[in-house]
C-alpha cells in the first residue's frame, strides 16, 4: 500500500479528515521551505502538497504566481524539489508528499526518468495541473511503473463524463476545485461543494480533497465536514511572502506552524456530515 | 502519448507517409503530430468543449458563413488586393514580388479576420463579455473593435512592456471602449498577458468568450484561428492565378505565434510545388541567445495548452524573449507550424531586427507602403531570397500589418525622438 493510502486508510478508522498543506519549493528558499515541510508535519499536517515552480503557472492566482517568481529569481529547478524531498525523507519516512506543477519541466527531464526520480526521492505522487488524462498516457504509465500515484483536478463544470474519465487513471485521492477560478480565488459555498463530491463519490472510489478558495480555520472547518481532505495554499503563501523579507527559516515556519495548528483544531473538532469511502 | 515522439521529427522528412494525400491535420484530439493537443487544468476543460462543440457546429452552417462573409467584405474590406511591387522587386533584382495587402483591412492588419469570426461565434453561443490578449496591440484593437461593433464588454490584457512600448495601441483600445489591462506578472509580455487571459477565462466562464489571436493555445484554436485566417491565402490563390497564370513559386510571412503566416500557407499546402517559408524573429541575432525564433532555435515542450517549440532553458522555464516588433516577442509557436516544419512541408528561417528595419526603410521607400515592423522580417527574407531567383518567378509575401503602430519605435532605432 502506497503511503498515501495509508494515511488515508488511518485517517478513516480515526474519523478524521487530512489536512494538506501546500507551499511553492524554494519559496523564498530551499532552506525555508525544508523547515516548512518538517513544522507543518508537526503541526499536524497529514500530507504535504509542494509547488514545483513554472514561468507559466496559468492556474494560480496572484499569490502563488509571486511564489512561483521568488523561487525562479533562486534558479529553483525541478531537479532541485527532488532534492529537497531526499533531504526530507531524511527525518520523516511517513508524510506523504505530493508534487504540484505543470507539465513542461517534466517534459524536458521526460516522463520516465522523472517518475523514477521522483521515487527515488521519496515523492509519493504529482498532481500536474495541465497534463489532463487524454494528453498524459505516456506519464500516468511512467508513474504507475515507479508505484507512484498521480492525482487529478476534478472542478464544479466536471459533467459525469469527466469524472468517469478521470476516475480511470486518477490514483492516491483526487482534488476538487472547489471554486470557478485560480488558486486562492472567491469564496465557497460548502453546500454547492458538499452536492459535487456526492457526485464525484459516486463514480470514484478515491478521497476526494477539497482546495481553492480556504482562507482560515473557518472555511477549513466548513469544508472539512464534507472532505477527505482540506488543502490550503494562498493562505499559507501569503503569510510566508509577508514575512520572507525578514525573517529566518525558523520564524517563518514556526508562524506557519501556528496557522496549522489552528487549522488542524478546527477541522478535528467539526462535525463530519458526508459518509466516506 | 500514444504517439511516438522523441525522435519523430528526426525520422521524418519530406515525403513522409504523414502528409500523403489531401492535408487533413489536426486529428479529433487537436493534434499536428506529435504537436497541438489539449494541455489545460481541468477547470478549462468545460469551456474548450463548448467551444469546439460550437466551432465544429458553425463552420459548416450556411447562415453563420454568409454572416461572416457579409463582414469580412462591407466592415473588414475584403477581398484584400494583391500588389505587384514592381519598383522593390527591379531594385532587388530577382524574382517578383507580390504583396497581399492585410494592412489595408480595416484596424490595419489580418487580425481582425479572426476577431469577426470568433466574436460571431462568441454572439452565436450567448456570451455578452469577451476577453482577448495582445503583444503589438493589434489583436487588442481587433478584438475591441468588433466588440464595439457587436456592442460586447471587453477586456484586453496586455503585458506590462508592451503597454509601455505601444501608448498609441492603448489608447485606440480605450476609445473603442475597451478595458486595458496590464500585466505585470512574469516577464510582462505577451505570454504573460495569455497567462492572465487564461486567468480571467477559468473565472468567468459563465459570460465570458476568450479570443486568442493566433494560432497557438489548446485545442480548437491554432485549428479555427487558421479556418478564419485562410480566406488570406484563398483569396491569394486565386488572385495570383488570375494575375499571373500561375501559382507563385513561394509563399511568405512572418511567424510570432503564426496566425499570418498560417492563413497564407494552408490554402497552398497541398500544392506541392509551391514552397512556404516562415520568417521569425533572430532579434540581435540566433547566437546571441536574445530572439524569439523557437523554430530555428527552440526545443520541444508544452505551454499555453499545446505541445509546440518553445523558448526554453535547461529546466523547462520558458525563456525571455527578444524582438523589436512586439507583434513576434512570443516563446512558442503555432503547433501547425511545429508539424509543418518537421515534415518539411515548410520551412523557416530567422531574420534580426537590423535585417528587419533595412527591409521596412526598402519597401516605404521604393513602394510607399510602410509595413508593419512584424512583416518587415518577411520582407526581409525576400529581400535575400528575390535576388537568387528568376525574374520570372515569383514571390508572394503576406503584408499582414501596417507600420503606422511602429513611428516611435523605428524612430527611436533611427536616433530621433517623435
Amino acid at each position: 500500500m502506497s503511503r498515501i493510502q495509508t494515511t488515508f486508510e488511518r485517517l478513516r478508522e480515526e474519523g478524521r479528515t487530512a489536512l494538506v498543506p501546500f507551499v511553492t519549493a524554494g519559496d523564498p528558499d530551499l532552506e525555508v521551505s525544508l523547515a516548512l515541510m518538517q513544522q507543518m508535519v508537526a503541526a499536524g499536517a497529514d500530507l504535504i502538497e509542494l509547488g514545483v515552480p513554472f514561468s507559466d503557472p496559468i492556474a494560480d492566482g496572484p499569490v502563488i504566481q509571486r511564489a512561483t517568481e521568488r523561487a525562479l529569481a533562486n534558479g529553483v529547478s525541478l531537479r532541485d524539489v527532488l532534492a529537497l524531498v531526499r533531504r526530507f525523507r531524511e527525518t520523516d519516512r511517513e508524510t506523504p508528499v505530493v508534487l504540484m506543477g505543470y507539465l513542461n519541466p517534466i517534459e524536458v527531464m521526460g516522463s520516465v526518468p522523472f517518475a523514477s526520480a521522483a521515487r527515488e526521492a521519496g515523492i509519493d505522487g504529482a498532481l500536474i495541473v495541465d497534463a489532463p488524462p487524454e494528453e498524459s498516457h505516456e506519464l500516468v504509465a511512467a508513474m504507475k511503473t515507479q508505484g507512484l500515484d498521480l492525482v487529478y483536478l476534478l472542478a464544479p463544470t466536471s459533467d459525469a463524463a469527466r469524472i468517469n474519465a478521470i476516475g480511470e487513471v486518477a490514483s492516491g485521492f483526487v482534488y476538487y476545485v472547489s471554486v470557478k477560478g485560480v488558486t486562492g480565488a472567491g469564496n465557497l459555498d460548502v453546500e454547492e461543494v458538499g452536492g459535487k463530491l456526492d457526485a464525484i463519490r459516486a463514480q470514484i472510489a478515491l478521497p476526494v480533497g477539497v482546495g481553492f478558495g480556504i482562507k482560515d480555520a473557518a472555511t477549513a472547518a466548513q469544508v472539512a465536514q464534507v472532505a477527505d481532505a482540506v488543502i490550503v495554499g494562498s493562505a499559507i503563501v501569503g503569510q510566508i511572502e509577508t514575512l520572507a523579507g525578514e525573517g529566518r527559516a525558523e520564524e517563518i515556519a514556526a508562524t506557519i506552524g501556528v496557522f496549522l495548528g489552528e487549522l488542524r483544531t478546527a477541522i478535528d473538532t467539526t462535525d463530519r456530515v458526508a459518509e466516506h469511502v | 502519448m500514444g504517439y511516438v515522439m522523441a525522435t519523430r521529427a528526426d525520422e521524418i522528412a519530406t515525403g513522409d507517409p504523414a502528409m500523403a494525400g489531401p492535408y487533413r491535420w489536426p486529428d479529433a484530439q487537436g493534434h499536428f503530430g506529435p504537436y497541438g493537443g489539449l494541455f489545460v487544468p481541468e477547470t478549462l476543460m468545460h469551456p474548450l468543449t463548448e467551444l469546439r462543440e460550437a466551432y465544429e457546429r458553425y463552420l459548416d452552417d450556411p447562415d453563420f458563413l454568409r454572416e461572416l462573409d457579409a463582414d469580412l467584405r462591407d466592415y473588414v474590406g475584403r477581398p484584400s488586393p494583391v500588389y505587384h511591387a514592381e519598383r522593390w522587386s527591379r531594385e532587388l533584382g530577382g524574382a517578383q514580388i507580390f504583396l497581399k495587402r492585410e494592412d489595408l483591412n480595416h484596424t490595419g492588419a489580418h487580425k481582425v479576420n479572426n476577431t469577426i469570426g470568433q466574436a460571431l461565434l462568441a454572439r452565436r453561443m450567448g456570451k455578452t463579455r469577451i476577453i482577448a490578449e495582445t503583444g503589438a496591440g493589434q489583436h487588442g484593437v481587433a478584438s475591441a473593435t468588433v466588440a464595439a461593433r457587436l456592442g460586447l464588454e471587453c477586456v484586453v490584457y496586455m503585458g506590462e512592456v508592451d503597454v509601455a512600448r505601444q501608448e498609441a495601441n492603448v489608447y485606440r483600445m480605450r476609445l473603442l471602449g475597451a478595458e486595458v489591462v496590464a500585466v505585470k506578472s512574469g516577464t510582462r509580455t505577451l505570454k504573460d498577458a495569455l497567462n492572465e487571459a487564461m486567468r480571467d477565462w477559468v473565472t468567468n466562464i459563465d459570460n465570458t468568450f476568450y479570443i486568442i489571436g493566433t494560432v497557438a493555445g489548446p485545442h480548437p484554436y491554432p485549428a479555427m484561428v487558421r479556418d478564419f485566417q485562410s480566406v488570406i491565402g484563398r483569396e491569394a490563390r486565386g488572385q495570383m492565378l488570375e494575375k499571373t497564370g500561375r501559382l507563385p513559386d513561394v509563399v511568405m510571412a512572418c511567424v510570432g505565434g503564426g496566425s499570418n503566416a498560417i492563413g497564407l500557407f494552408h490554402p497552398f499546402i497541398d500544392d506541392q510545388a509551391v514552397r512556404m517559408i516562415g520568417v521569425e524573429a533572430a532579434g540581435d541575432g540566433l547566437d546571441t541567445g536574445r530572439h524569439a525564433a523557437p523554430l530555428c532555435a527552440g526545443e520541444r515542450g508544452v505551454l499555453h495548452g499545446n505541445r509546440t517549440y518553445l523558448m526554453e532553458d535547461e529546466n523547462g522555464q520558458i525563456r525571455e524573449t527578444h524582438s523589436i516588433s512586439a507583434g513576434l516577442d512570443y516563446p512558442g509557436v503555432g503547433p501547425e507550424h511545429a508539424w509543418l516544419k518537421d515534415t518539411g512541408r515548410a520551412s523557416y528561417v530567422a531574420v534580426t531586427d537590423d535585417e528587419a528595419l533595412a527591409a521596412f526603410h526598402g519597401l516605404t521607400r521604393t513602394e510607399g507602403i510602410i509595413p508593419a515592423l512584424e512583416t518587415s522580417h518577411a520582407l526581409a527574407q525576400a529581400a535575400k531570397l528575390a535576388p537568387t531567383m528568376a525574374k520570372d518567378q515569383s514571390i508572394l509575401i503576406n503584408l499582414s500589418g501596417r507600420g503606422d503602430k511602429d513611428m516611435q519605435t523605428v524612430a527611436r532605432m533611427d536616433g530621433l525622438q517623435l
